[in-house]
Order: structure tokens, then C-alpha cells, then sequence
């Protein structure tokens, strides 16, 4: 690098730089929760939902699916689930867990009561009404 | 030396009997418990490793006594820690010798060190010994709940852990700078290791909403790893490279700025390639696209940095191992980080390719070739010198080189495999007009799968001749120095 531009140059650059995007981004950051309860589905938050979450939460299903794309990658997306599947099939494949199909991928048993089941598929069709811009690009997720 | 200082020091686990010759400051000894940690928990990330790569192609190997999140969770979260391990080894070993002074509390240090390490093994003890449910059971995760989010599957009591282990940390690092001499390197590590405090933050934040505990959840995640853990490792690769080229202090630190600069003014705005499917407003697609197809600028230039600085060396230093970990840092965080970054950055790829094997491949070369090899770097210049000398033995170097390029190559391989992979899954799963299930298309990406496990058979093999040559004697080679 040039001997003109000097140490102190690329500090300021660097403090400027950092505040100015820093505070961009919490503009950004007030916009987008502005813009959100248009998108997000909070008029469908129930308690119910949020029962569901903390069932989501405390079985750590984000360890082997995807949900919005995020997660693992061992087992399928399940943003989409409610659509791809409906209600009573995701309850009594959760119910019906392990498969025991030999070599294939398995899925713990939670012992879940059919209230907690009715629970956690109420926050997947919570999510599966955010507005994720057309995400996924098929039913498949 | 106050006599707690030289207490804690002669402990047995302290220094050997020559390391004060080699230190500028006795209490930088502090940081070799934290390294000796950190490959210690590498390498359980590693077995982990490799008993999902074996669950992902016979589905019920050892089921169910480890299910595949269960390794998930121990895998990542002994990759977090070890890596905090050693940022924490590389502050106390970098504060007091840009300081100039010795440590503001080493006995602090030592119990920080023994806090951190109980409080991580109980929390992997916890996930492999009881189910998930009932962890977050016994410790109460009611009363404040924030587990169950990938990265964050620590019970809420060990997050209360972390923040007071940093704390500690950062105060008695903070002390250290505030009385000693103040150099760009300390204080860009010192900036860099409270924002990773205080983004960390973020993560007692987990509304019922799911989009904002999504966005927020970035905050820790992507502001560290794209933004102050970048400052860590700029002062890291700084630090070691003016030790190791003597090239002039002034002309290191000025790259350091430049470097940095570019890192925020990209990454903070580049969050934004994370807000495109989560719920958040369309025009993020814009404002993630356009700053994060920057982010791999910075990188970029660690790479043309750590080269410059070797090629206009002043001095030929005995730690050729410590010189190569330093250049591959700088060309595996731009492969990784990047150029694996950009192939999926933009929002119209990134459409296609969202939460599949190609997010894995690059993570795995991103967190390798960033931050991974940047403390190898610098546990290999200091380890030496805490065990008392310049450079380890002409025999115990060719090892540790040989382990650098297996587990490289390795990652290489275990990158294009997984990448190879990720293009099966999104041409069968998300194009065309008769799109498969998810696990159909598992099915046909099945030889990538045992490709990968193959090529993470030869990590590990890198990684065991990684640990043997700290055991290797021979007599060492000063003769260039
Ligand atoms: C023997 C070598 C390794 C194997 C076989 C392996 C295997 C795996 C597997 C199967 C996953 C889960 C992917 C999924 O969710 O479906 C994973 C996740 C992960 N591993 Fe590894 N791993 C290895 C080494 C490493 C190393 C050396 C690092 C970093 C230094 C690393 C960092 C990660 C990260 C960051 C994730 C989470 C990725 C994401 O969320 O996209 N792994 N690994
Ligand atoms: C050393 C720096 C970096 C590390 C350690 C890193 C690591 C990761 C990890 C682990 C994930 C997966 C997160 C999850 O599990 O959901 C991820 C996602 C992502 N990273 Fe990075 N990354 C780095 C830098 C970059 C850069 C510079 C870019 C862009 C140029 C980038 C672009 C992305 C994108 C677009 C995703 C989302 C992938 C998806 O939609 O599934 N990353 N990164
Ligand atoms: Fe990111």
C-alpha cells in the first residue's frame, strides 16, 4: 500500500465506516419491524402456538430439519409441512417415530401427549403462514 | 511479581522449567491451558464429525443411544467452544506483550479457565446423557427459555456461564491494556472480543414470534462470524505475522485497518443475505445481495496480506510450521469464507440453494480456513515458546506440516464433496417440473455422502498427527535465527 495513505487514514476509514453501517443497520433493523406485522403472522400467535414452539424448542427438532431454511440438513424442511402434509399425518408420524427401517435416517420417539402434538402442529401452521417471499420454490422445500 | 502471580505459575501445569526465558512475560504461561483445551475439544468435535457423516449414509448407526441431533449439537457447540478457547489463550498471550506489561490478574485467569472448562464439559455431558427435554427440564429452561436454536443449545444457566467467563476475561484483559502501552493490534482484539460479549447478548433474546427471533438470532450468529470475530482474527494473524516476518509494525497495522474497515462497512449491512426467506421485508434481497457480494473483499485481503508480509520478511524465522499456518489462513478463509460465501450469497441463487448441503460445504471451509486454522496459527507460534522455546524440533515441525496439509486437502475434499452433493439435492429436490421428496433425493446424493466420510477419515488421520507432533522431541533448530 502506498506510503501516502497512512495508518491513521485507514483508522478513520475504518471508525467512519464502522458507525455510519452500524446505525444503517438499525435503521434498517426499526424499518423491518415496522414492516413486520404485516408479514409475520402475529395475529395467529396464540398461546396455543407458543406452546408449540417450546415443544419445537425443548425436542431440538432444529438438530436434524430445516425450518425457513434454517437448520440442519439431515431431515426434511418442515416450513411447509402443514401444507405438504396436513395436521394428522405429521401427528401420527411423530407418534409412529422410530421407523426401524434398517440403515435408513431415524427420528427419536418425544413421547408426546395428543395435546402437546396438537401444540406443536399449530406453531407449523403458524409458520407456515409467514410471508417468506414465495420460499420455498416447491412443495418439497 | 506479586507472589499470587508466581503461586499460580508454579503450579504443575504452569510453565516448564526454561518457558520464562522464552516469554517476554511470565503470566502470558496462562494461555497454555486454554490451547492444550482447545485441541483437546477439536478433536471430540472431530469423532462427533464423524459419526453424523456415518448417520447420513446408514441412517441408524447408533441410534438411539446418539441421535443425529444430539451429535449435531456436541459437534458445533465443541467447535464454538474450542474456538473460544483459543481467542481466550490468544488474548492472554497477546494483551501483555502489546501492552508491555505482565497480565492484570494470571490467578483470574486460571480460575476463569477451570469455570469455563467444567461449565462446557457438564453441558456436553447433559446432551449425550439425558434427552434434550429433559436437560432443558432440570435446568429450568421455563424460567428463561432460549435453548433449542441451532448454535444456541446450550442450557440457559451455561449462557449465564459464558457471559461471566467473558466477563471475567474481558476485564482482566481490559485492565491490562488500560495500564500498559496501547497498540492498533490490542486494540482491534480488544474490540473484537467485546463485540463477540456483547452480540452474544442476542442470545437471551427468543420472542414466541418466530421471524424476529429469527432476526435477532443473526445478531449473534452472522455479526460474529462476518463481523467482530473477523477483528479477532485480523489481530491474531497481525500479531503473528510481525512476530514471525519482523516487517514493520506500522505498515502491518495499516493493512489491519484497511482490512477491517472493509469487513464492517460489507458485513454488517451483508446480515441482510440471511433476511430473505425468513419473513422479513423483500428489499433485503437488495441490501443482502449487493453488501454481502463484497464481504469476500476483506478476505480477499488477509490473503494478499499474510503473503506480502512473508515475501518482504526481514528475518528468517525458525517457525516455518507457524509461517504456513499463517498463509493458509489466509487462503483457505477466502476459499471458505469468499469464494464458497459468494457462490450462494445473491438473493436469486441463494433461492435455489437455502438450507442445503451447499450451506454445509460452506461452513465447514469458512469456519476450517477462518477461524480454525487462524488459532493453529496461533497456537503454533506460541506453543513452542510457552514450552520454553523459539521453534519446536526440525522432526516435530515436518509433522505438524504434514498434519497442516492432510487435514486441508482434507477440507478441500470434504467442501467439493459436499458441494457436489448440494448440486444433486437442488437440481432433483427445487428445479423442474416433478420436483422429489426430500429424502428420494438424499438417496441418489449418497456416493458424495461416503465421499465425504472418506475424506473425514483423513482429517481425523491430520488431525491425530496434528496432536502426536507436540510429543515429538529432537533438538531444536535455531541455526537460522
Ligand atoms: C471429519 C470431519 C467432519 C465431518 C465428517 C463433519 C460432519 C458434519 C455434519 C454431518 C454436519 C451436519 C450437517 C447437517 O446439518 O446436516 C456438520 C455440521 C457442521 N460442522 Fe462439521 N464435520 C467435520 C469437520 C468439521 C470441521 C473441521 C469444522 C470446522 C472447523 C466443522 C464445522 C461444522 C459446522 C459449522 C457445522 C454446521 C453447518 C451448518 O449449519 O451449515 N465440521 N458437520
Ligand atoms: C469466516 C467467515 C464465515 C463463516 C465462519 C461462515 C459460516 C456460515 C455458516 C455456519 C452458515 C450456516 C448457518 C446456518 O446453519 O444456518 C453460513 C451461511 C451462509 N453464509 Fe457464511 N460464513 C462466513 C462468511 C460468509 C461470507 C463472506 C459470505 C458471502 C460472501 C457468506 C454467505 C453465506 C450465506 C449466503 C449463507 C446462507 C446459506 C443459506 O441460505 O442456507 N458467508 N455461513
Ligand atoms: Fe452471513
Amino acid at each position: 500500500m502506498s506510503a501516502s495513505f497512512t495508518k491513521s487514514t485507514a483508522r478513520n476509514i475504518f471508525y467512519g465506516g464502522a458507525v455510519f453501517f452500524f446505525l444503517l443497520f438499525l435503521a434498517l433493523t426499526f424499518d423491518t419491524t415496522q414492516a413486520l406485522p404485516k408479514r409475520d403472522n402475529r395475529v395467529n400467535l396464540t398461546e396455543q402456538v407458543a406452546r408449540g414452539k417450546n415443544i419445537w424448542e425443548t425436542r431440538n427438532c432444529i438438530g436434524c430439519h430445516t425450518l425457513l431454511g434454517e437448520g440442519a440438513y439431515f431431515a426434511p424442511e418442515l416450513g411447509n409441512v402443514y401444507q405438504r402434509r396436513g395436521p394428522e399425518f405429521i401427528k401420527a408420524w411423530i407418534k409412529g417415530q422410530p421407523t426401524g427401517a434398517p440403515g435408513r435416517r431415524q427420528m427419536p420417539q418425544f413421547h408426546l401427549t395428543d395435546g402437546e402434538l396438537d401444540d406443536l402442529v399449530a406453531f407449523l401452521k403458524y409458520s407456515s403462514e409467514i410471508n417468506t417471499n414465495n420460499w420455498p420454490p416447491n412443495i418439497e422445500g | 511479581m506479586s507472589t499470587s502471580t508466581t503461586a499460580v505459575l508454579d503450579t504443575p501445569r504452569g510453565v516448564e522449567e526454561h518457558a520464562a526465558t522464552r516469554l517476554k512475560y511470565r503470566s502470558q504461561a496462562v494461555a497454555k491451558p486454554y490451547f492444550i483445551a482447545a485441541i483437546g475439544l477439536f478433536f471430540g468435535q472431530i469423532v462427533f464429525g464423524l459419526i453424523m457423516g456415518l448417520q447420513y449414509v446408514i441412517g441408524d448407526f447408533l441410534f438411539p443411544e446418539i441421535p443425529f441431533n444430539v451429535a449435531r449439537m456436541v459437534h458445533t457447540n465443541l467447535l464454538i467452544v474450542w474456538l473460544l478457547f483459543g481467542f481466550m489463550g490468544a488474548g492472554y498471550y497477546l494483551i501483555p506483550e502489546e501492552s508491555e506489561r505482565e497480565l492484570h490478574s494470571p490467578k483470574l485467569a486460571i480460575i476463569t479457565f477451570w469455570v469455563f472448562l467444567v461449565a462446557g464439559a457438564l453441558t456436553i455431558v447433559g446432551y449425550l446423557s439425558v434427552p434434550y427435554a429433559t436437560l432443558a427440564k432440570l435446568t429450568h429452561n421455563e424460567i428463561l427459555p432460549t435453548m433449542g436454536r441451532e448454535f444456541l443449545e446450550q442450557p440457559t444457566i451455561t449462557k449465564v456461564g459464558i457471559v461471566l467467563v467473558a466477563l471475567s476475561f474481558l476485564y482482566n484483559l481490559s485492565m491490562t491494556v488500560l495500564s500498559g502501552r496501547k497498540t492498533s493490534v490490542s486494540l482491534v482484539m480488544m474490540l473484537g472480543l467485546w463485540g463477540l460479549a456483547i452480540f452474544f447478548l442476542f442470545s437471551f433474546y427468543n420472542p414466541t414470534n418466530l421471524v424476529l427471533d429469527k432476526y435477532f438470532w443473526w445478531y449473534v450468529v452472522h455479526l460474529w462470524v462476518e463481523g467482530v470475530w473477523e477483528l479477532i482474527m485480523g489481530a491474531m494473524l497481525a500479531f503473528v505475522l510481525i512476530k514471525v516476518t519482523g516487517v514493520d509494525r506500522e505498515v502491518v497495522e495499516k493493512w489491519l485497518y484497511v482490512i477491517i474497515a472493509m469487513t464492517l462497512i460489507s458485513g454488517i449491512i451483508g446480515t441482510g443475505h440471511h433476511y430473505y426467506w425468513i419473513g422479513t421485508p423483500g428489499y433485503w434481497q437488495w441490501w443482502g445481495s449487493i453488501f454481502s457480494a463484497i464481504e469476500p473483499i476483506p478476505f480477499f485481503m488477509m490473503t494478499l496480506f499474510s503473503f506480502n508480509m512473508v515475501n518482504r520478511r526481514r528475518r528468517e524465522h525458525p517457525n516455518k510450521a507457524a509461517v504456513l499456518w499463517a498463509l493458509g489462513t489466509g487462503v483457505m478463509a477466502f476459499l471458505g469464507a469468499g469464494v464458497w460465501g459468494f457462490l450462494h450469497t445473491l438473493a436469486p441463487v441463494n433461492y435455489l440453494t437455502h438450507g442445503t448441503q451447499l450451506t454445509a460445504a460452506h461452513g465447514h471451509m469458512a469456519f476450517y480456513g477462518a477461524y480454525a486454522m487462524v488459532v493453529i496459527t496461533m497456537i503454533s507460534y506460541t506453543m513452542p515458546k510457552l514450552r520454553g522455546r523459539e521453534a519446536n524440533s526440525r522432526g516435530a515441525q515436518k509433522l505438524e506440516m504434514v498434519s497442516f496439509w492432510l487435514m486441508t486437502l482434507a477440507m478441500v475434499a470434504i467442501t467439493l464433496f459436499l458441494t457436489a452433493a448440494g448440486y444433486v439435492q437442488v437440481s432433483l429436490q427445487r428445479m423442474g417440473t416433478t420436483p422429489m421428496p426430500f429424502m428420494v433425493a438424499q438417496d441418489h446424493a449418497a456416493t458424495y455422502y461416503w465421499l465425504r466420510e472418506a475424506s473425514g477419515v483423513v482429517f481425523f488421520i491430520g488431525l491425530a498427527l496434528y496432536i502426536i507432533s507436540f510429543f515429538v522431541k529432537g533438538k531444536t533448530d535455531e541455526a537460522a535465527h
